[in-house]
């Protein structure tokens, strides 16, 4: 597949560009604001924005909610937000670069044995802490799970793309394997293991933001950084060879930034499926191919997507909570049909 | 609220009921215990002079005995059975408390209680069929049952007494007299359900004693992911003795163990919160830290009431010392 004579021709004008980041944050801000603004638990958006901006500095206002109604916005409500935000975005990003290295649609950020590494680490951290064991081990397990994963595919596999995926696939089954004998085993831990599987966007106050920010910063400028470089390797090795580019080292280096990305996000909120994979193939089918483009609006968009469909998490069976997994294959895939649909309509 | 005066008022102030469903246990032991539907209001008596009807000795059973098992099919036992194997831990637990405990010869890996049970590498989740079959036994209880292994006890002609979940305490008193007839200890089921009986008894005058007016909301928690249980639940009946609302019951669209979102706990604010767990210390610690917890009057009034693990999962002899973890949560209260 050789679109265009060179990267160049891919990206649309710098005008339309700019206006679908400039549409990408403001969904951003819409989806934060209507995640602020609704809940399980009914809190008045208007003394809800006060008290925000009450947080502030220099700020000074007296929202007049309640004790209870404060403390669910400070602490749960308004992290979860930005962690929906920034768990969609890494997962959104990741996706547009693991698609963009290996020139492969089907490419998704779990690829290279990140959701079966986490989900073993997460496995092995319930199992040894359910008697008493805190949330924290859990992430930590997952995150070094997931990192763990994809270092084994990356040392074994890194000679070329089909020896990388094949090289994941086999890391992802032998870690797939251990798990579910740990499962069998300690089967009274199912339940835990298995919300954690269908991923969830719970909160401890602002911890879970903060430990996700340095790894989601640091793996999205390296991505940004290398965005216009895959529009290049998507001509062709040799290609960008005579432009002075290393195609390996470039693709090593996306690579391990995308799954340091996922392996936070992944630690931090389970394994929520299918972002990092429809997302950028939305922002493409709407916004054009160039990784220019798709790299931020899918950190955009991801982020938008996966807080509003926490937000249908969070609401639907109130007070009771669905999987956020379940919420974004459920709605995004139709979705997803839908604008394909219009799309093979238009170009037919 | 109303649950909690009808439950208790129904079975405190109707000594006629109690009375019946005395007699119907005795009856229920010696007859055909599988079909006591009618103890189904849980009967305290006067407490300590409910011990002199038990204190007889049934007569012993007649076999083969003929009994139709919770998914419905008909288990005939052809003789007194000597070597048990239970393939759950729940049933382990009656089996011992009823006398059975030396016709035990094997229990699942789970099965840790009482410390004498004699503790296999079994698996009561994925039981192997020729293992189970190993160890010769003349009748397998179990309360889950895989096709493979209904299909693998019947092929080499091994009885399977299976139980289902119970829904509330009156199935927990079936299901011990049928196995006190299946095993031939009809006297010590009956001895065992009277003694529960009455505790449950004590337990809830004390309860009524406390303040018969009390309309108090709990949150169970299940795991540190918010699953909780409601009041359709088995361990919910219990609470609903006590006269206690599950938070929960407002998710019940979710089903029994519905995941709470964190928001509704906190506006919930319920005034008991029971949490399992093995080492209470860390969990208190744990539940201190949440966000926004400390202001549950729950938390500030020092109501977070830390069960083991097993007395509040199994529907077993153990859960009147479950009910006395409420039973003490309340008098704490006023």
């Amino acid at each position: 597949m050789k679109p265009g004579v060179n990267g160049v021709g891919l990206a649309p004008s710098r005008s339309r560009a700019l206006r679908w980041v400039c549409l990408g944050l403001l969904t951003i801000v819409l989806a934060a604001a209507a995640g602020a603004a609704v809940g399980p638990v009914s809190v008045n958006p208007w003394r809800a924005l006060l008290e925000i901006l009450d947080w502030l500095p220099f700020v000074s206002l007296d929202s007049g909610l309640n004790d209870t109604h404060a403390a669910i916005l400070r602490e749960l409500r308004i992290p979860r937000v930005v962690l929906g935000l920034l768990v969609g975005g890494m997962l959104g990003i990741s996706g547009a670069a693991y698609q963009g290295v290996f020139r492969n649609p089907l490419a998704d950020p779990y690829l290279l044995g990140i959701a079966a590494g986490a989900g073993l680490g997460a496995t092995l951290a319930i199992i040894a802490g359910a008697n008493g064991g805190a949330a924290y081990g859990v992430e930590a397990a997952a995150f070094l799970g997931a990192l763990a994963a994809v270092g084994t595919t990356v040392l074994l596999g890194s000679g070329s793309v089909a020896s990388l995926l094949l090289a994941g696939v086999a890391v992802a089954s032998f870690f797939t394997a251990v798990q579910t004998y740990l499962i069998q085993r300690e089967w009274e831990n199912f339940r835990e293991v298995y919300t954690w599987i269908l991923g969830r966007l719970s909160t401890s106050g602002w911890s879970e933001v903060l430990r996700l920010l340095p790894y989601a910063a640091a793996a999205t400028l390296v991505m940004m950084f290398f965005r216009n470089h895959l529009d290049v390797l998507s001509v062709g090795d040799d290609e960008a060879a005579t432009l002075g580019l290393r195609p390996r080292r470039i693709r090593i280096a996306v690579v391990l930034a995308a799954s340091l990305a996922t392996s936070a996000a992944v630690a931090t909120a389970g394994l929520i499926g299918f972002v990092g994979l429809i997302v950028p193939h939305g922002v493409r089918l709407l916004a054009g191919v160039s990784n220019r483009v798709v790299l931020p609006l899918s950190l955009l968009f991801g982020g938008a997507f996966l807080t509003l469909a926490d937000l249908l998490a969070r609401t639907l069976q109130s007070p009771a909570e669905l999987p956020i997994g379940v919420v974004t294959a459920f709605v995004g895939a139709p979705f997803f049909l839908a604008i394909l649909r219009s799309r093979i309509g238009r170009t037919a | 609220m109303q649950f909690k005066s009808r439950s208790i008022r129904s079975t405190l102030a109707r000594p006629a009921i109690a009375v019946f469903a005395a007699l119907f246990l005795l009856a229920g032991a010696c007859g055909n215990a599988g079909d006591a539907e009618g103890a189904a209001t849980p009967a305290p008596e006067p407490a300590p002079t409910t011990t002199a009807p038990v204190a007889t000795t049934l007569p012993p059973v007649e076999y083969p005995l003929a009994l139709t098992t919770a998914s419905g099919a008909s288990l005939t036992i052809e003789a007194r059975p000597e070597r048990i194997i239970s393939l759950s831990p729940t049933h382990t637990e009656m089996l011992f408390a009823i006398g059975a405990g030396s016709q035990v010869i094997a229990v699942d890996e789970y099965s840790y209680y009482p410390p004498e049970a004699p503790v296999t590498d079994l698996s009561g989740f994925t039981p192997n069929v020729e293992a189970v079959v190993g160890y010769q036994p003349d009748l397998v209880v179990v309360s889950y049952t895989p096709a493979d292994l209904a299909e693998g006890m019947e092929a080499v002609g091994v009885g399977m007494l299976e139980f289902s979940a119970a829904a509330d305490i009156s199935d927990v008193y079936d299901q011990i007299l049928l196995l006190g007839e299946a095993t031939d200890n009809t006297t010590g089921a009956a001895e065992l359900v009277g003694s529960m009986k009455s505790r449950f008894a004590e337990l809830l005058e004390r309860i009524e004693g406390i303040d018969p007016d009390l309309e108090a909301t709990y949150y169970h928690e299940l795991d540190s992911t918010f699953y909780s249980v409601t009041s359709d639940t088995f361990i919910g009946s219990v609470y609903a003795l006590a006269g206690l609302r599950s938070i929960a019951d407002e998710a019940e669209d979710a089903g029994g163990y519905p995941q709470l979102s964190a928001e509704f706990i906190l506006e919930a604010d319920p005034d008991l919160i029971f949490v399992t767990s093995s080492t209470p210390a860390d969990a208190l610690a744990e539940i201190a830290e949440r966000p926004g917890w400390s202001g549950l009057t729950a938390l500030q009034e020092e109501r977070v009431v830390i069960l083991p693990p097993d007395i509040a999962s199994r529907w077993g002899p153990r859960i009147v010392d479950f009910f006395e973890f409420v039973a003490d949560a309340l008098a704490d209260m006023s």
